[in-house]
């Protein structure tokens, strides 16, 4: 089925064309010789986006960001500034032959990510530092140069789709799940605003990653078979606590655990240890139903732990909601959607309501377990996105 | 060069194809010598000018280590901080400084003193500099990478020093090959050690391609002359009055003292240099900024802080270089995209 207006450009772009946008048509026009910048991690996904649009003809130049001193995050790492990835990155370019430059971004991503990620942590939340990156430094500073060094568009490896509206001028993209439900990112980029997305572009959006290796392979590209990077890229390994410890020295306060009723049931080295919803390394035992935390308390640096039952919630609010469904903004009787309240959880029916100064109310169907301060609520019509916001604290 | 990619013996052998490479590099070493003024004897050849560096900044003993603040990281890293003398805001080095602390440290000692700055092109002076070290019974180094073939006359004798590093990219050479000239009664212990290759003082299986390509280009330096030094003057200076006339608000770094023919270091008002760099090399002209870390992760210029620059200002600094293969049309053609990116 071909219901998108760039089916044509699938047409155009041949062989290449059907093979990235085998449902919706490809996100990505025949270049003409424009110039596109894309975002090159080093990874596979953004090597192979490079290599797509300079197949698509495309005048693409490389841009890899350095967020921070990678020798500084690994324990024994090596002292210099940059990690594998920028080599991988500049290697790909040059095999691809393209002009490829590092983006020195190691004091904005310090202030806008690693800072609001330990912030978030210390209050008691459990924060999703990817979407802030997305909204600062990626589409906020990397699309700045790419506008300044003349390009028309701005690539990423991600999976997600974005489609434009049949009749339109090229403009009010929507944003769309990647076709492949195991690699879809779509959570990760709610925040993306309509003026970015009519920039953005994510060739990659319709394949899985199966294709996306073989293309690799066609291109030549070193990186085919890399391995998938599943951690927050400046948390190796997993353990946020020690950067945590190591961005906010002392703001780790030792505290008890306690019962719904307030009785002590043990202690704990500090609420960032612990997200609402976990079970498992409370240290408690003995007691007749498993405990899960409930509810984590910045002010008095407790954790709440209580039976399943009491991770049941039916409600809560949202901030900093992004609206990319139909109209101008989310409308005033809300809507009746689906929802996530983290990336991996199956989408459930609720209702959003607007409330003042860029809040929402979410009133869900039926309860759901482990609705986290800090996470982002994303909102779904089916495959599209809707928007989404930043859960908060009950009052 | 072509020629010696076609021997393949060890230099240090005894047979046939080992003895045609020992003349390879005693004809280079002929050449290498020539060009610095110096008997062949005096000629060392390493992996390059940081190879020199290290072999000079270690090989005489471990008494205290001097040099200014503006030398590359190569000689930088191997001197203590305190070490690190001061420069006047054009970025020479304070004589004052120097006697100071000369005074102060124990000798013998080392002082290393580059001849002209790799990214400002501005001349230090060594010979003063050298008179004083050794007037206090110092050992002496000079980084002379930059000079050769921009700077006549070029004379080792002329400085003064004990030991100075060479350099055959700069000189249109191939990259990874260097020399260190050690003057007479000057003993100096190997970093690399193992066959006694280099009359023992830097071991390993010599760069013969290498080597061979430095001689050569030793000797084209020597052939050519001065006329070269003055082509890239006049070259340099249309393209100095160009960028300014393009852009009057902005600065010429080390313009207040007597600089290298080849280089301008050209600070911008308003714009980083990252993205200035970005934007001419995508429109053909390549310059540099600060020193590129591994990452190519621009850092402002450690050079341009000791001048006495912020690091906004350090940040907008862009140097360019001219080459033998420099043409006037390349000026021409730098100076319409400057006035296109960066007015």
């Amino acid at each position: 089925m071909r219901n998108s207006p760039t089916a044509s450009g699938a047409a155009a772009l041949g062989a290449l064309g059907d093979e990235l946008g085998p449902d919706l048509g490809p996100d990505l026009e025949p270049g003409r010789g424009r110039r596109a910048v894309v975002a090159m991690s080093g990874g596979v996904d953004s090597s192979v986006t490079a290599g797509v649009l300079a197949e698509a003809g495309w005048e693409v130049v490389g841009l890899t960001m350095q967020l921070y001193d990678h020798g500084q995050m690994v324990p024994g790492g090596r002292t210099c500034c940059a990690g594998q990835d920028i080599h991988d990155a500049r290697r790909v370019a040059d095999r691809l032959g393209l002009p490829h430059y590092v983006m020195d971004y190691e004091g904005n991503f310090r202030r806008d990510v690693m800072d609001p990620f330990a912030d978030s942590y210390v209050h008691g939340e459990t924060p999703v530092p990817c979407v802030l990156c997305n909204q600062t430094v990626k589409f906020r500073d990397l699309l700045g140069a790419a506008r300044d060094l003349g390009a028309d568009i701005l690539a990423t490896g991600h999976y997600v789709r974005r489609r434009v509206p049949e009749g339109s001028d090229g403009t009010g993209a929507q944003l769309w799940r990647g076709a492949d439900p195991a690699k879809d990112q779509s959570y990760f980029l709610f925040a993306t605003t309509r003026d970015q997305l009519d920039v953005l572009r994510f060739p990659l959006g319709s394949l899985d990653k199966a294709r996306t290796r073989a293309l690799a392979a066609r291109y030549g590209l070193a990186v085919a078979d890399k391995p998938e990077s599943q951690d927050i890229c400046f948390v190796p390994g997993g353990d946020y606590a020690r950067i945590v410890e190591r961005l906010r020295p002392g703001a780790l306060e030792p505290g008890e655990i306690v019962d719904l009723s307030g009785r002590v049931l043990g202690r704990h080295e500090g609420i960032i240890h612990y997200t609402v919803g976990q079970r498992r390394g409370l240290g408690i035992g003995g007691t007749a139903e498993p405990l899960y935390v409930v509810r984590l308390d910045p002010a008095t640096h407790r954790v709440v732990v209580g039976p399943k039952a009491a991770l049941g919630r039916t409600a809560f609010t949202v901030r900093a909601l992004n609206w990319l469904g139909d109209g101008a903004a989310l409308p005033a009787e809300g809507v009746h959607t689906h929802i996530k309240i983290r990336n991996t959880f199956d989408p459930v029916s609720a209702t959003v309501t607007p409330l003042a100064e860029g809040r929402a109310a979410v009133r869900l169907d039926a309860p759901v377990h482990g609705v986290s301060p800090g996470q982002a609520c994303v909102l779904y019509d089916g495959d599209r996105v809707l928007g989404g916001g930043w859960i908060e604290r009950e009052a | 060069m072509q020629a010696t990619l076609e021997i393949t013996g060890n230099p240090s052998s005894i047979h046939g194809h080992g003895r045609r490479a020992r003349t390879v590099i005693d004809d280079a070493r002929d050449a290498v010598a020539a060009l610095a003024g110096v008997p062949p004897a005096w000629v060392v050849f390493t992996g390059g000018g940081s190879d020199a560096n290290a072999l000079a900044l270690t090989g005489l003993g471990t008494g205290p280590r001097l040099c200014s603040a503006v030398e590359h990281d190569s000689v930088l890293r191997w001197v203590p901080e305190a070490g690190h003398l001061p420069v006047d805001p054009a970025g020479r080095l304070d004589l004052d400084a120097l006697s100071a602390a000369l005074e102060a440290a124990p000798a013998p000692g080392l002082m290393s003193l580059m001849r002209a700055n790799n990214e400002t092109g501005v001349l230090q002076p060594v010979a003063d500099a050298a008179a004083r070290a050794r007037a206090a019974g110092w050992w002496t180094h000079c980084d002379a990478v930059q000079t050769p073939g921009r700077l006549w006359p070029f004379d080792f004798g002329a400085l003064g020093v004990d030991l100075m590093t060479l350099s055959a990219h700069k000189l249109g050479g191939p990259a990874g090959v260097g020399a260190l000239i050690v003057a007479d009664g000057v003993t100096l212990a190997p970093h690399v050690r193992g066959g006694g290759q280099e009359r023992g003082r830097r071991a390993g299986t010599e760069n013969l391609v290498g080597i061979a390509g430095f001689g050569a280009a030793a000797q084209a330096v020597v052939t050519e002359g001065p006329a070269e030094t003055e082509r890239l003057r006049s070259l340099r200076d249309r393209l100095e009055a160009g960028l300014l006339e393009a852009g009057p608000d902005a600065v010429v770094h080390g313009s207040g003292a007597e600089r290298l023919p080849n280089t301008i270091c050209l600070g911008h008002p308003t714009q980083g240099a990252d993205m200035l760099l970005m934007r001419l090399d995508l429109a053909g002209v390549s310059v540099s900024s600060g020193s590129a870390c591994s990452s190519g992760k621009v850092t402002p210029s450690h050079v341009l802080r000791a001048m006495g620059l912020d690091e906004t200002a350090a940040r907008r600094a862009l140097r360019f270089s001219l080459g033998w293969s420099t043409t006037d049309a390349d000026i021409d053609r730098t100076i319409t995209v400057w006035r296109a990116i960066a007015a």
